[in-house]
């Protein structure tokens, strides 16, 4: 069995690197609008104060012009695992497509049916219909999350599966382990109320380029109040369970831990310093800076003052012994498959729980050939196996550190926001305001460099322990990689160049807009555009 | 194992039924979107008829979604296969199906020639092209595909793109399948505008049937004479799902016929398809626009069932390595998987046709080009 090019496999990871991060530009938001449009719609239901519907159609216009871009750039998602990621597809569609499909049927169809009767019902359903309509969006779109990310826990922890040798692939076979992985729910939660955080400073930063500017003031002040009480609530919420998650990788993706820690020894004493700063190099697999606080690290990530972590250099040693047992997998596998005998089957099963190590070393061994490797070509073998099992620290640390540190920055702006909200205060703070616009992308990027982490440090496995990245992809060629990739940079671009576009527009026309929006269709050539006055009712 | 095999079969079915669903609801709006340019002579038309879909276009490509995913689940190795096969043509698709959410939000909100009638082009690229590529793909599984696996599972690629993209019964296939998208769009058009547009609609939407009827039949005779696949050795339909070490397939002409012929009651399908497109095309004359695009959805379903007898149990014969072709009965997931697969189905798809066919109904009724303009909400 050849390898797969290894450009390839580089192309094919940075294709599904940069169209997940992009898909991700605009989840976030989604996820975190919905939720808001439902409280303000609420609030306009109960008081009847037009205020709140102007806010819930000013902000549901915004969200529209997001929403459209998030659904198109999730399509590319849903199919890039078949074009791109066939074996891995093959190895664990069983498990890992079912959360998929669950997503379509439960939440996804939901979300999407019901948007467009958000959008268009207005004048057609009743106050409390329209409102049950836009729940039913938040809760699709929230639901889909939980769906995706199950799936995703599956390749951070596998749960719920295991190796079938009769069809060569992971199997199916406990759905409650599946959903209730631990790492799925806590990643979960963890990362849709990181969309309500970006949900809730879009509409602070743009009430607050309205204060800044005097317009809009009723509905500005009204639309922070909400955003930074709601944006304090959420942004706790996400540190909380991010430390949760933490505590969690500690337990199942040691590499992981170690990585964002900058840990290359393990942590024998309590008193281990926690990194604010360090210059990790994978090279020399060591820091060649370290700044950090004492005593921090080891109650932070294991939740106790005595447990140690291990460190990388040692837990590349540690995987010795399973990289010597998945080749012996591998080989009896490779065996099985032809004879189907009982003996190499045995074996198979005596060291099943490291064949995914074994594939991990097909990649050192010469003629990428498990079955003929010498006494004395071992040793390096394993050395640069045992090399190969830890993920690129340098990112793992660094992207960990931007989103963390984004995250404390977010809890204050929130905090000192909702203060001056309560005291309406806010005018006088232009400085304060200023931050709070330029602050927009700030939780967007955030949850960009938490999906870094997570994916970044699962490396060098696409599932686990168990399917290196590189075994995963399909077998292109170069030309078809260049081809889609191209395609992908070159409408991708255009993409974010007419959003932003339109974002900037419509924020900058304000909530008045709704009652002009008719004017943007002045220039057709129809003469019933012409004609002023018509009621502004819509439809027939 | 008895089980194993109910679930395959009933899952076989599934998949014909969500790949019904997909053309029906899908096809619909690429219809829409490729007639936009044809059946709006101004921009006040042009936006009626995105309006006429803007409440559901985004409903309904869940159809399309969900078809990926379900493929994924309930037949992970023909997902992992085929996508990957037909990785140009499939990249291509998805290139024309982004643009097509991007082009309904942005189109309208710039009140500019250009940039509207840049979006326009956008909607009939995006509409036409996934719709050939549809058919296409029918095409060329009956044909066959070049693709042999490594003793893991690593599918290997034996044929070159262009033999897809160059492949004239399956642009055949494709041309049939955008004529009735045509036919379903043009159809829904008519339920839901006036004069002119309606006129112009119609017009579109009977030649969509009679072009689709003529391919159809033209199909059925190019499938008697070309080489279909028969199970030569012994086959056991409860296998584990494995497409290595299967039993032996020959290539026989015309062997896609020998379904109907030692069951010729499943005639009926591509005579559901014919009477679908004939009497359909014959109602929406008679402007029984919603008898027509019932019977639009019933041409469609005798396409799609009519290619599905004919192949079945396979799904996406290899050419080069016929005994590794994918089947109904080596290419699903697991029975423990397909069981719980089955009871999300069960439980949501009734559901999801309820709240579908309430969206519907809530917006029932024309669309008058004068509203669609007084209407802030509207693309």
């Amino acid at each position: 069995m050849p390898l797969i090019d290894p450009t390839v496999v580089d192309l094919s990871r940075l294709q599904f690197a940069l169209t997940a991060l992009y898909h991700f530009l605009f989840v976030p938001l989604t996820l975190g609008l919905t939720i808001l449009l439902a409280a303000m719609e609420t609030t306009y239901v109960i008081t009847g104060k037009q205020v709140y519907k102007d806010m819930t159609q000013f902000w549901g216009k915004l969200f529209g012009i997001n929403f459209a871009i998030g659904v198109a750039t999730g399509l590319t998602m849903e199919f890039e695992f078949g074009t791109n990621w066939s074996m891995f597809s093959h190895y664990v569609g069983d498990v890992f497509g079912t959360p998929l499909a669950i997503e379509g049927l439960m939440a996804f169809f939901m979300e999407s049916t019901f948007v467009g009767l958000m959008f268009f019902g207005w004048d057609r359903l009743s106050k409390p219909g329209h409102l049950a309509v836009t729940y039913l969006v938040a809760l699709g779109s929230n639901l889909s999350a939980l769906w995706i990310l199950i799936a995703n826990g599956f390749m951070q922890s596998p749960a719920g599966a295991s190796f079938n040798p009769d069809t060569m692939r992971m199997q199916f076979n406990s759905f409650v382990d599946l959903v209730f992985s631990p790492d799925a729910q806590a990643k979960f939660v963890h990362t849709s109320i990181a969309g309500f955080v970006a949900g809730a400073m879009f509409i602070m930063g743009i009430s607050a380029y309205y204060l800044l500017t005097g317009r809009h003031k009723e509905f500005a002040a009204r639309s922070i109040r909400m955003a930074s009480v709601f944006g304090l609530i959420s942004t706790l919420a996400v540190v909380t369970l991010g430390d949760a998650l933490g505590r969690l990788d500690y337990l199942v993706q040691p590499t992981k831990i170690a990585a964002i820690e900058g840990l290359w020894n393990t942590t024998t004493s309590p008193e281990a310093p926690w990194l604010l700063i360090a210059l990790p190099n994978d090279k020399t697999q060591s820091n060649s800076l370290e700044i950090g606080i004492p005593y921090v690290l080891t109650p932070l990530v294991t939740h106790s003052f005595n447990a140690p972590i291990p460190g990388l250099l040692d837990l590349e040693a540690a995987s010795q012994p399973r990289i010597l047992n998945g080749i012996k997998a591998i080989n009896a596998l490779q065996q099985y498959s032809t004879t189907h005998d009982a003996a190499s089957l045995a074996t198979f099963q005596q060291y099943e729980n490291d064949m995914g190590y074994g594939f991990l070393a097909q990649k050192n061994a010469p003629n990428q050939d498990l079955n003929a490797i010498t006494p004395g070509e071992m040793p390096a073998l394993l050395q640069q196996t045992e090399r190969d099992t830890i993920p690129n620290v340098f990112v793992t640390f660094w992207s960990f550190r931007i989103m963390m540190f984004l995250g404390f920055y977010f809890v204050a702006l929130f905090a000192v926001m909702a203060y001056f909200s309560l005291k309406n205060q806010l005018e006088r703070h232009t400085l304060l305001l200023k931050l709070c616009m330029w602050s927009i992308p700030a939780p967007v990027l955030a949850s960009e460099f938490g999906w870094i982490t997570a994916e970044a440090g699962r490396q060098p496995w696409s599932v686990y322990g168990w399917l290196p990245t590189f075994q995963a992809a399909s077998s292109h060629n170069v030309g078809y990689m260049i081809f889609s990739l191209v395609g992908f940079a070159l409408l991708y671009s255009l993409f974010i160049a007419a959003e932003l576009y339109l974002m900037f527009k419509f924020a900058r026309l304000g909530p008045e807009s709704h009652d002009h929006a008719a004017a943007s269709g002045k220039g057709g050539t129809s003469p019933m555009f012409a004609k002023p006055g018509f009621a502004a009712k819509s439809w027939e | 194992m008895e089980i194993y095999v109910a679930l395959k079969i009933i899952w076989a079915v599934l998949l014909g039924v969500l790949l019904t669903g997909l053309a029906v609801m899908v096809g619909m709006d690429m219809g829409v979107g490729t007639l936009l340019r044809f059946v709006g002579k101004t921009d006040a038309e042009r936006r009626t008829a995105l309006n006429i879909i803007g409440p559901h276009w985004d409903g309904n490509q869940v159809w399309f979604i969900l078809g990926g995913g379900a493929i994924f689940a309930a037949f992970p190795t023909l997902y992992a296969t085929s996508f990957s096969v037909f990785y140009v043509v499939m990249i291509l698709l998805l290139f024309s199906m982004i643009m097509r959410p991007v082009a309904f939000e942005y189109r309208s909100k710039v009140d500019a020639k250009n940039w509207r009638d840049t979006w326009d082009w956008a909607f009939l690229i995006s509409g036409a092209l996934p719709m050939i590529v549809y058919g296409a793909a029918f095409g060329n599984v009956l044909e066959g595909v070049g693709f042999h696996y490594s003793w893991t599972g690593q599918y290997y690629q034996d044929e070159s793109f262009l033999s897809y993209l160059l492949n004239p019964f399956a642009v055949m296939c494709g041309v049939m399948s955008l004529a009735l998208s045509i036919y379903q769009g043009g159809t829904f058009l008519m339920l839901r505008s006036v004069e002119p547009m309606y006129g112009r609609a119609r017009l579109f939407a009977t030649c969509g049937g009679i072009v689709a009827a003529v391919l159809f039949a033209a199909g059925g005779v190019w499938v008697a004479h070309m080489n279909g696949y028969v199970f030569t050795g012994v086959v056991n339909p409860g296998m584990a799902a494995t497409p290595l070490g299967g039993p032996a397939v020959a290539v026989q002409q015309g062997a896609w016929l020998n379904n109907y012929h030692s069951y010729p009651i499943l005639w009926l399908a591509p005579a559901l398809g014919f009477v679908g497109m004939i009497v359909g095309t014959l109602a929406l004359r008679l402007h029984l626009k919603v008898l027509a695009w019932w019977l639009g959805a019933v041409a469609w379903a005798g396409t799609i069932s009519t290619v599905g007898i004919a192949m079945f149990p396979f799904l996406m014969p290899s050419s080069t390595n016929p005994s590794q072709s994918l089947t109904v009965w080596n290419s699903t997931g697991s029975a423990y998987n397909l069981g719980w697969m089955l009871f999300f189905a069960v439980v949501f798809v009734p559901i999801i046709l309820a709240y579908t066919s309430w969206a519907f109904y809530v917006m029932r009724g024309k669309v008058r080009p004068e509203a669609v303009a007084n209407d802030p909400h509207s693309y």
